[in-house]
């Protein structure tokens, strides 16, 4: 199949236009476009996983078309390894997504145009290998992002949307500066593989305000993907905007839009700055803690279920930081410790992978009981296992899921990163397993003041959780129980890649002598 | 994983039966006739069959070193790899028979304990899972199945120990359970991450080769041995991490028998014994001290104790810490025999104590009285007449856990007491363990048959119950009879008779390997140690034993000693011991709620100081200034200096005011503008 990405990319858009000319009172209707689209959209992905060769660290089904010839700006797209699970991610929860949106009645035609925008946004920045590409559907994603949230939100939706939006605008803004200086010292070029090649040499031993080079724009594009990430300290619009965004916005922003941050990191710092990767790795490790430890501490103090599942998310999202800071080990002056570098970014990458299914999961469960009770307040509720055993059963999954319970996905993950960072970052990695502890702290002790106790009569004819929601459920608890038992068909596809990236990392790192 | 080898496949069969249970159970277990139940019980009876065909493989064999291995890729990025898999050997064998037995055994008993529960497929489904998962450690070959296992076997304790989850205290004790485990699974992970770092692999025999050739020695050995030793802190309840155990008894009484009596706390036990060759001295030493100290002081805690499971519990953290010690001192074979044996007469105890427990129930209900408390001995008293099954079986399960001869756990207990003396004998500078090794035996005698004559003799201190009192139906009294019957002494010699010594089966087929870390004493050393202590050993606790006995007889029974003059004449230890030393109560104030309190501190900082003054302070700032930038380019240059050059120009002035929107993003828009021009500028 011809221009396999490309179709991934702009099906959205294409079901957008269909949309478009569908009366606005049809709304069945709508939401069966967008599923078919969306499906459609998956298959895809899922094709793509298939033919794919796992083989094969580098980048393939690339497309290359002239864009803008003038500046050299290119319609590069490509996958390897890095951005195959965040494509088969974004497909599964797009179309998840659709589902789990399926009683807005307020304004639909808009809600599933601005959907499947989002959608393409998401898949064109995993995809693009033109920087400058890769910067416009970075925005393009923002927008929908700004309007879901905005006008399908809850009481303080405004607040939440302008205060996501520019943050995350003055993340692109330092972004942007990066991309511009990469331009313009490497030869006028926006293509990310010449990036690559060129960066590292033309960055060497270049000052800037007496400042190097490297550091300069490493910081530039650190800052503008940490926010996404979000790193401490650069995280606090992340619980608002998941208080204040409808199920399926919490949902999408969890499940993948948290890991453009960390994959536009890996793709873009650690491939064009390797020598920035020996210099930050440190700091990248000990803000991977602070986020374990803050953000499950913050987690613990929660009242509104759906803060502590946005607080869990950085908390989750800080042992990605620790793994991949782990890759430097693979260098010589590290002892060249390749097990403890794959271990690590391995561990990263599926981590990432994993926080995308069990949020997704936490975050329709939030929806469920919110739908129902019209709270989210844990303190209110008590004894709802009796009431709804069902939910309680999803919930004791998903809650179990991201406690990092052996037998699920999550615990792979985080035991990789831990091994892979411990030989780096001793103590770092030390107290960072007091995540183990808190994570469960703050999960379980939520389970008990919702689920457990004397039932409260209140709740007594609240519904139990319908089909629907159940099927948007099953698809990904089951990935998470499978790849949890059994990893290796998630890892030896992103094998190859992890080796390119460290190879690419070490090999480089160090070049810049006096950086 | 090949399979085709009888061991390979009868494991992996006693491994997955059960977890088939559970999710048959899980999925379908309310719509199948009977709930299910014989779905489980079917599994487990396979299971037991199985496994006791091991151990008579086992034992037609007779061959001490025999070693089974297999394993599959489960990792595999190219240098960083994960194969998990299992290791069988004698111990694995005696371990699988001891798990499935008693399960069979909590799986038969509930059927009438538990009938009419309203989540009864549930408990049976779980019953199967902690199996699985409990068999999984057993089985392990290498750390990280054995951590994925340890983990499982948390939360398998978690949903049964919380099985009745509409009462707080149980769903409190469930959580305190899990939460208190991964405190030691902290340290049980540092210690895997730094075995990892140095040798490069899970593996068992990978990591005791490794130590052998001295990749890891020294104090970082010591402290990974530690690390790993703080798991078994957890699972096995020692000190200080003790405190779950005694609540996890709001669990059903057969849960309390199968996990938290003979197996899932065992697990910790059989982990040191596991990797005993990796601990250096120094490791031995600190855990001979936690167990040693664990034995004392949950014994001083029992005789207190009037909740016949809280006796019993307590009792049982002391048992597992004598098999710490066992293994501190080196003798880590007498720890894995009292493990075996102690699993047999515990898990009767607790059988036993269902079985009162449910008496006293039914005779509460029947007489509506939801008051009193059915677990209390002072509500017993005299129900050897009513019970005599029960009766008989407890007192033979009580004789063996006081080291009375022609019992087991004399046996066991002499092992790990002449272990104790030998060691004691060779570094004098650590008498206190074996002081603390023989007086643990004399309280624990005196204890258990406070139990017993308390619940069982002397005249019914509340006549209206004990006249509804009944013996319990024999699917629980068979149980009783089977493990009372595996409390004597034969079956652990066969094919010797010799009720003085462990010579038999078990100290022929189970030997001790040498340490790996070079420098350890030899297995042979430490066996010669304990031969010539054992006879000095044996004295000393059959004397400790007649003491706690005879105590017990003439304050309980006869009642010449007064039990209320002596522990008001001792009111502060009194009072300590029946508050368990104020640990919940301590670990409450200074632990849990600091730190509660932080978490709602760091909450606070995040949500209400930082995000609400820094990060918007940086939107009010920005306001201000496009303010005063509106002011300044609207009365300053459109007022007087645009209007002052003259109407034409109003126009222009007009749409720089619309300018002055208010939205953010126009002035992001702005300032990116702007800081493009200085770059290009700059760098061009």
């Amino acid at each position: 199949m011809d221009h396999l990405l490309s179709w991934i990319i702009w099906l959205p858009v294409i079901g957008m236009g269909v949309i478009a000319f569908i009366p606005r009172d049809r709304s069945v209707l709508i939401k069966q476009i967008a599923a078919i689209v969306s499906g459609v959209q998956l298959i895809l992905a899922i094709y793509l996983w298939y033919v794919f060769d796992a083989s094969n660290g580098n980048l393939q089904f690339m497309e290359r078309v002239e864009w803008i010839p003038s500046f050299n700006i290119t319609y590069i797209l490509g996958v390897d390894g890095l951005s195959l699970p965040m494509v088969f991610l974004m497909a599964l929860i797009g179309f998840i997504g659709i589902f789990v949106s399926w009683n807005v009645t307020n304004a639909v035609k808009g809600y599933f145009s601005l959907f499947l925008l989002l959608n393409t946004g998401v898949m064109g920045v995993f995809l693009a290998l033109d920087f400058f590409l890769f910067y416009i559907f970075w925005e393009v994603m923002l927008l929908p992002m700004y309007f879901l949230i905005g006008m399908w939100g809850g009481p303080q939706r405004e607040y939440a949307a302008i205060k996501f939006f520019i943050y995350t605008l003055a993340g692109s803004v330092l972004m942007l500066i990066a991309v511009l200086a990469l331009y313009f010292t490497c030869g006028n070029t926006f293509d990310m593989l010449l990036l690559m090649e060129r960066a590292p040499i033309a960055l060497n031993g270049m000052l800037w305000w007496g400042m190097s080079a490297i550091k300069v724009i490493w910081v530039l594009l650190f800052i503008g993907f940490a926010i996404k990430v979000p790193v401490f300290p650069f995280h606090t619009w992340l619980p608002l905007a998941h208080v204040e965004a409808p199920t399926a916005i919490s949902v999408i922003l969890a499940g993948v839009l948290l890991k453009l941050g960390v994959y536009g990191m890996l793709r873009i710092n650690y491939t064009m700055l390797p020598d920035g990767v020996f210099w930050f790795a440190g700091a990248l490790a000990v803000l991977g803690l602070i986020n374990v430890i803050w953000g499950a501490m913050c987690a613990l103090a929660q009242k509104d279920l759906k803060k502590l599942v946005a607080y869990s998310s950085v908390n989750h999202m800080g042992y990605t930081l620790l793994g991949m800071a782990a890759v430097i080990a693979a260098a010589e002056m590290n002892g060249a410790n390749l097990i403890s570098a794959q271990a690590g970014l391995g561990g990263a990458v599926f981590q990432m992978f994993n926080h995308g299914t069990i949020s997704a999961m936490l975050f329709i469960l939030v929806g469920v009981i919110y739908d129902r009770a019209h709270h989210r307040d844990i303190e209110g509720f008590g004894g709802l296992a009796s009431q709804m055993p069902i939910y309680t059963a999803f919930v004791a999954v998903a809650f179990f899921a991201g406690l990092g319970l052996p037998g699920f996905s999550g615990f792979v993950s985080e035991a990789m990163i831990f091994i892979g960072a411990f030989p780096v970052f001793k103590t770092v990695v030390i107290i960072s397993t007091l995540g183990i502890l808190l994570n469960a702290a703050y999960f379980l002790w939520a389970f008990q003041r919702m689920f457990f106790g004397p039932a409260n009569e209140k709740y007594n004819e609240l519904p139990e959780i319908n089909s629907r929601e159940v099927l948007t459920l099953v698809p990904l608890a089951v990935i998470t129980l499978v790849l949890g038992v059994y990893p290796r068909p998630f890892l030896d596809l992103v094998a190859a890649t992890l080796n390119v990236l460290i190879d690419s990392v070490v090999s480089f790192g160090g070049l810049a002598a006096g950086m | 994983m090949i399979t085709g080898n009888f061991t390979t496949d009868a494991c992996l069969l006693i491994l997955f039966l059960p977890l088939l249970a559970f999710v048959i159970n899980i999925f379908f277990g309310k719509r199948l006739p009977r709930q299910g139940d014989w779905v489980s019980i079917g599994a487990i009876l396979i299971t037991l069959v199985l496994a006791l065909s091991l151990f008579v493989e086992m034992l037609s064999n007779w061959n001490y070193k025999f070693s089974h291995e297999v394993y599959f890729s489960w990792i595999d990025l190219g240098a960083f790899k994960i194969d998990l898999g299992f290791w069988v050997d004698n111990i694995t064998i005696v371990m699988l028979l001891v798990v499935s037995l008693i399960s069979s055994m909590t799986h038969i008993f509930s059927l009438e304990y538990m009938k009419g529960d309203v989540r009864y497929n549930r408990y049976y489904a779980y019953l199967g899972l902690f199996t699985f998962s409990m068999n999984g450690i057993v089985l392990a070959n290498n750390l990280m199945s054995l951590y994925i296992f340890w983990e499982l076997v948390g939360v398998s304790s978690y949903l049964l120990i919380g099985h009745w989850f509409e009462k707080h205290s149980a769903a409190d004790a469930s959580k305190k359970a899990f939460l208190t485990n991964r405190v030691g699974d902290i340290g049980f992970f540092i210690g895997i991450m730094i075995m990892f770092t140095a040798i490069g692999s899970f593996n068992f025999q990978q990591l005791f080769d490794g130590v052998s050739n001295e990749l890891i020695s020294g104090s970082l050995l010591t402290l990974a041995g530690l690390g790993l030793f703080m798991g078994a802190v957890g699972k096995s309840s020692q000190f200080p991490l003790h405190i779950w155990l005694p609540d996890a008894m709001e669990g059903p009484t057969p849960v309390s028998a199968l996990m938290h009596a003979a197996t899932m706390v065992a697990a910790g036990v059989y982990l040191t014994v596991r990797l005993f060759p990796l601990f250096t001295v120094d490791a031995l030493t600190i855990i001979a001290y936690v167990g040693g100290f664990t034995a004392i002081f949950a014994a001083t805690i029992a005789i207190t104790q009037n909740d016949i499971k809280k006796v019993l519990a307590y009792s049982t953290v002391s048992q597992l810490g004598y098999m710490v010690l066992a293994v501190g001192v080196g003798n880590y074979v007498a720890a894995f025999f009292h493990l075996l044996t102690h699993a047999m007469f515990k898990a009767c105890l607790f059988y036993g104590s269902g079985s009162v427990i449910h008496a006293m129930h039914h005779s509460l209900h029947d007489m509506h009285d939801h008051d009193t408390d059915p677990q209390d001995m002072r509500n017993m008293g005299g129900f050897k007449s009513k019970m005599p099954v029960t009766s008989m079986t407890m007192t033979i399960a009580t004789l063996a856990i006081a080291g009375v001869p022609l019992f087991s756990g004399f046996l066991s207990k002499d092992a790990i007491l002449a272990g104790t003396l030998s060691f004691v004998q060779s570094n004098p500078e650590h008498w206190i363990l074996a002081l603390f090794g023989f007086s643990a035996a004399a309280i624990t005698a005196f204890y258990m048959f406070r139990l017993i004559f308390m619940t069982f003799y002397g005249s019914p201190r509340m006549p209206k119950v004990f006249d509804g009192i009944h013996e319990s139906p024999k699917v629980m009294t068979y149980p009783l009879v089977v493990l009372a019957g595996l409390s004597f002494f034969i079956f652990y010699t066969v094919p010797y008779f010799n009720p003085f010594k462990d010579y038999g089966w078990f100290t022929k087929l189970i030997k001790a390997g040498n340490s790996a870390v070079p420098g350890n004493p030899t297995a042979k050393e430490i066996y010669d140690g304990v031969h010539y202590a054992h006879d000095a050993a044996m004295m000393l606790s059959l004397l400790v034993a007649a003491l706690g006995i005879g105590l017990s007889y003439f304050m309980y029974y006869r009642k010449s000693l007064s039990a209320e003059a002596w522990s008001k004449r001792a009111g502060f230890l009194y009072n300590l011991s029946l508050n368990k030393y104020y640990f919940d109560e301590n670990y409450n104030k200074f632990l849990y709620q600091p730190f509660l309190r932080l978490s709602r501190a760091v909450a606070y900082v995040d949500w209400d100081l930082y995000d609400k003054y820094f990060i918007n302070g940086f939107g009010y700032v920005t306001k201000i200034l496009s303010k005063i930038t509106g002011r300044l380019d609207f009365d300053g240059l459109d007022q007087t200096l645009v209007d002052g050059i003259g109407r034409s120009a109003q126009g222009a002035g007009k749409n720089l005011k619309t300018m002055q929107t208010g939205r953010l993003q126009n002035y992001m828009l702005f300032a990116l503008i702007g800081v493009i021009i200085i770059l290009v500028v700059q760098i061009t």
